[in-house]
């Protein structure tokens, strides 16, 4: 079973269809014994990062996903919910994160010429040629974000381009993030969720 | 690069698909799932469903249609049609929409755009603005009522004061061009791109692949929506981003 993260965040239902898609059995929960007990946690994310920090603090979900993530639990955080797993972020101040990815999340620079937030489908390029989520070169995911994650090279396993190169699908051996919605995302997007869950079940998480 | 979205409009009554799909391989014309699914395998970048019927009763429908579409359709969705508060909003959102269009209910309160997009995010806000060219006043009047009753509104104006409230996407049909196949109203596009900064959706006039490529081409359009010509056949998505890839247009 994989866990999504239950905080009260919206946008949790639309990402369990498509893992019933994929027949994968997911579980919405915040119970910690039902996280720990878990194949993978998903950590879904929809609206602003302060306030999700908060409601992961309210539920004492803090320190339950920073020790999940650093024994090795698969993770895998989707949208705001990838932010959420770096340092900190800028967003409306300066806030700290789960700090399981090395690395700041900045707002998108408006001077650029490309409107933000940054909504439709962009197209991925590769970073990590052995990447087990190399299926996504060159294909089109849909983002809506205002906000972009700003890491070292060595987490980067795609970016797209929007004005500043953005970071698309990041990971540090068992933590996972995806910016764009999987889940909105067709055939792509429903591909990488299957590799993650291909990833989980062979509990191979080494080559980014 | 974002791409240029090409998206198909359905109306919807009783749960059903109204006016009639063609396609072939499709035995049921009125299902949604299986249009939307029809759509996704084309390459559709998005759907839009309006209820036509828009009464209580039809709503709850609704969301029951927009519950069973994302449960196989995995493409952004929005809905409109007689949303006319933020309760409406959470409904359609929860059942598994991304972006809820407002339309007369916006004009008639305004605040409501603030509301929803202060509860949802901008993102989910989609404001529609339906109008034609008044050769009197020399300006784009914004109509609503389904086009039925005129408003003393420039569109211009409504689109900037729209945005400035929250809304997070403008999706504006030129009722002049809706249903002649004569192309989109370009001059009215370029006009809302020079006024407001959030993505615009072009409706209305879709005929012909030159049509999406001229304005993809000549105006700052985000995206193009069709009905007829995607749902009798006339052209596919794939023709109209075979033709804007052979143009320099970025299509998925």
């Amino acid at each position: 079973m994989f866990a999504i993260v239950d905080y009260d965040t919206g946008n949790t239902r639309n990402l369990k269809k498509a893992f019933d898609y994929l027949q994968v059995p997911t579980e919405l929960t915040a119970d910690p014994a039902k996280l720990a007990a878990a194949e993978a946690v998903i950590l879904p994310g929809v609206g602003a990062f302060a306030a999700a920090m908060d409601a992961l603090r309210e539920r004492q979900l803090v320190s339950v996903l920073q020790q999940l993530g650093r024994d090795g639990k698969p993770m895998l955080g989707i949208c705001l919910g990838m932010q959420l797993l770096f340092e900190s972020s800028a967003e409306y101040g300066e806030h700290q994160g789960l700090g399981l990815l090395e690395g700041n999340v900045a707002p998108l620079p408006t001077d650029l010429g490309v409107k933000v937030p940054q909504m439709g489908w962009n197209q991925n390029a590769l970073r990590q040629s052995t990447s087990q989520f190399a299926s996504i070169d060159q294909g089109y995911t849909y983002f809506v974000h205002s906000y972009y994650a700003v890491c070292p090279a060595e987490e980067l396993v795609a970016t797209v381009d929007h004005g500043v190169t953005v970071p698309s699908i990041v990971q540090r051996q068992n933590v996972i993030g995806m910016q764009f919605h999987p889940e909105k995302s067709g055939q792509v997007g429903l591909q990488q969720l299957a590799t993650f869950k291909d990833m989980v079940n062979a509990n191979d998480f080494s080559s980014n | 690069m974002l791409a240029k979205r090409i998206i198909p409009c359905l109306d919807v009554a009783d749960g059903r698909v109204k006016k009639g799909v063609n396609f072939v391989n499709l035995t049921d014309i009125g299902d949604p799932v299986a249009i939307a699914a029809a759509y996704q395998e084309q390459g559709a970048d998005e759907l839009v469903f309006l209820d036509i019927a828009a009464t209580n009763e039809h709503r709850e429908t609704m969301a029951e249609m927009v519950e069973q579409v994302s449960a196989q359709v995995f493409m952004p969705l929005t809905i409109g049609g007689g949303i006319t508060s933020v309760a409406d909003m959470q409904r359609i959102l929860r059942a598994g929409a991304d972006k809820t269009a407002i339309n007369s209910a916006a004009v008639a309160d305004p605040q409501l755009i603030k509301a929803g997009a202060e509860k949802f995010g901008n993102q989910c806000i989609v404001v529609a603005i339906d109008t034609a060219w008044d050769e009197q006043v020399q300006q784009y009047r914004v109509y609503t009522h389904g086009g039925r009753q005129a408003t003393e509104l420039d569109a211009i104006e409504w689109a900037r004061q729209a945005v400035a409230l929250g809304a997070g996407e403008l999706l504006v049909t030129s009722m002049d061009r809706d249903g002649t196949k004569a192309g989109f109203d370009q001059r009215l596009y370029q006009q809302l791109g020079a006024a407001v900064n959030v993505p615009i959706i072009a409706s209305g006039g879709a005929g012909k692949l030159q049509d999406f490529v001229d304005v993809f081409a000549d105006t700052p359009v985000d995206g193009a929506l069709a009905a007829s010509v995607f749902h009798f056949g006339e052209l596919t998505i794939a023709d109209v981003k075979g033709a804007l890839t052979a143009e320099g247009v970025a299509v998925r």
